[in-house]
């Protein structure tokens, strides 16, 4: 089965984000680029599946030149084909990144991805609406939130979880699904893999951009309970001041 | 004109999700002019309290739309967003709100690709700007990071982050129909094939025990903990607590413990009373998913930590040594 997985190139944040002095981006000029987690697992779980059964893996990705890199390193994980979708770097909408997308899937034939993955939504922007908008304009049943599936006999079983239940969706191919985190344990790339990524070949289409209703004026770093905590001490001295927080927000037995 | 709100069933009444998405929306629907229709498309067993009903009428809302039993017996997205798309059209929508949720972003992205319209997600504020625009801000990095943004269309799509609290809704929208509650419309919406392709079955659960997200008291561990035979310790205190364990992504990565105790934007979003957490440093990415707890504690050998800065209390030393510690202090506490 052939799969076409779409992934977003977001940065590498840790303990606080920063802002560009223009206040509209992400500083990154000290972090470096990832593949959102839930799309790296939708790689993953791609891959398992031609393993299993044969076929390919396509990636692609909607980003400046320098997201082929993130291509890369899903190629490294076993994808077997790269597409980038090149941009000038200027932020693209859910509408607009959709759009692109579904117009790529019919370059590339359709017909040749009955999956088409997705994270649930990206960890910079989360919009939550990219893959859903891609299975309207190709016309085909879209499921999210997913974090276990089967894929057998033409069609496709998936679980999400609900409360402390799972709704489960049982859908036939072709289809588009978003999946989540903890659907699988992404593996580490091994050294054949890299190599062999480093080589392979990246097809690069220019989308066209379109405006979008949703107009970004700025960005801030939400007003935080950024504080000094008060230490209660070092070691097991600790003890016992700790034991009396705890009696104080009322947690003992 | 009108402002919709999809509301999620719960029990006998609505999720508290939802009305809280709906305040919100009240307050947009006085701001404009306009009128509060609720819409409750899930078939919903056992009935609508009328307690449930008399909240509804409290929050201003004129109007409660369901379609008849049999029709949409189970969750099927793309219906949803058909049977809202039709009664955007007939009820000159403005808007159209749902809270956060898996159900209530995934119906509002297939309400945007039927209607073209763009949905901005996870909203913590919006409001109409008065020139038929709308101010809003939402949330990125699951609420690391917020966006101011305008969004310029005829109908504006919106899911309200689950982070929000209930909007005070002024006293006097709603006496009027208090009294009686809001008039319940059924709909009769056309649905063309490919709306019920996509059909949710309920499975059963995954098992008892104290869910992450709902739990009172919450021991997190972190790449502190060194290892999958670290977690013992961690698990007796939470036990002692009443409560659960949660980790950080890097443990689970790591393979050390499972997914489903990943606590952050890509695990479960908690919120309990007491958050301990033990030798996390605190991306980020793991503080979006406490953003709602009461109380944070942490044990941590680095006092400079990023979540040191994020906590009320701190113990700066080694986990390994201060959880037996105080899981002994507890027990003797509790054995007089």
């Amino acid at each position: 089965m052939d799969i076409l997985v779409c992934v977003k190139r977001v940065p590498m944040v840790g303990g606080t984000i920063v802002l560009t002095a223009d206040g509209q981006d992400v500083d990154t000029r000290m972090s470096g680029f990832t593949v959102s987690p839930h799309e790296e697992c939708a790689v993953e779980e791609a891959v398992r599946i031609t393993e299993r059964e044969g076929g390919s893996v396509t990636v692609l990705t909607l980003g400046p030149p320098e997201a082929a890199e993130q291509l890369r390193d899903m190629l490294a994980l076993g994808a077997h084909r790269g597409v980038l979708l090149e941009t000038d770097g200027r932020e693209w909408g859910p509408v607009a990144t959709a759009a692109a997308i579904a117009e790529a899937v019919e370059e590339l034939g359709t017909t040749t991805f009955p999956l088409v993955f997705f994270g649930t939504e990206s960890a910079d922007t989360g919009g939550y609406q990219v893959g859903v908008r891609v299975a309207h304009a190709l016309r085909r049943p879209c499921v999210t939130g997913i974090k276990r599936l089967e894929v057998a006999g033409g069609r496709l079983r998936a679980w999400r979880e609900r409360g402390g239940a799972q709704e489960l969706f049982d859908v036939a191919l072709p289809a588009a699904v978003s999946v989540r985190e903890g659907i699988n344990l992404p593996r580490y790339p091994s050294l054949p893999g890299r190599l062999r990524a480093r080589r392979a070949e990246i097809t690069v289409l220019k989308p066209r951009w379109r405006a979008d209703g949703l107009r970004k004026t700025g960005l801030r770093v939400p007003a935080s309970s950024a504080r000094r905590a008060q230490v209660l001490g070092h070691g097991i001295d600790a003890v016992p001041a700790l034991l009396q927080v705890l009696d104080e927000i009322g947690v003992l037995p | 004109m009108t402002v919709l709100c999809l509301l999620e069933r719960a029990g006998d009444g609505f999720a508290e999700t939802s009305l809280r998405a709906l305040s919100r929306g009240s307050s947009c629907a006085v701001r404009a002019g306009a009128d509060l229709t609720a819409v409750a498309l899930e078939a919903g067993e056992p009935g609508l309290a009328g307690a449930a009903l008399a909240e509804l009428a409290g929050l201003g809302v004129a109007e409660l739309c369901v379609v008849p039993s049999g029709v949409l017996a189970a969750y099927a997205p793309a219906a949803w967003a058909r049977t809202l798309h039709q009664l955007m059209a007939s009820d000159s929508a403005i808007a159209v709100i749902a809270a956060a949720t898996d159900r209530g972003n995934e119906v509002l992205a297939h309400l945007g690709a039927l209607s073209g319209l763009p949905v901005a997600a996870n909203c913590v504020s919006f409001a109409p700007a008065g020139d038929g625009s709308w101010k809003l801000v939402r949330q990125r990095w699951a609420g690391s990071l917020l966006e101011e943004a305008i969004l310029d269309e005829s109908c504006a799509l919106l899911t309200v982050s689950t982070d929000v609290s209930t909007d005070a809704v002024s006293a006097d929208s709603g006496t009027a129909v208090a009294r009686e509650g809001p008039a319940v419309r059924i709909l009769s919406p056309e649905f063309e094939e490919a709306d019920l392709l996509v059909v949710a079955t309920e499975s059963a659960g995954s098992g008892g025990g104290v869910s992450l997200a709902t739990a009172r008291v919450v021991v997190g561990g972190g790449r502190g903990v060194g290892g999958p035979d670290g977690f013992a310790a961690l698990e007796e205190l939470a036990g002692l607590l009443g409560g659960v364990v949660g980790v950080s992504r890097v443990v689970t990565s790591q393979g050390w413990r499972p997914h489903r105790q990943q606590v952050g934007q890509t695990g479960t979003k908690i919120s309990p009373e007491l958050y301990l957490a033990c030798g996390i440093s605190g991306a980020i990415q793991h503080m979006a998913g406490c953003l709602s707890a009461k109380h944070i504690v942490v044990v941590n050998t680095d006092p400079d930590a990023p979540i040191v800065s994020r906590a009320e209390y701190a113990v700066i030393g080694d986990l390994s040594e201060v959880i037996p510690a105080l899981v002994a202090a507890i027990r003797a506490a509790t054995a007089d």
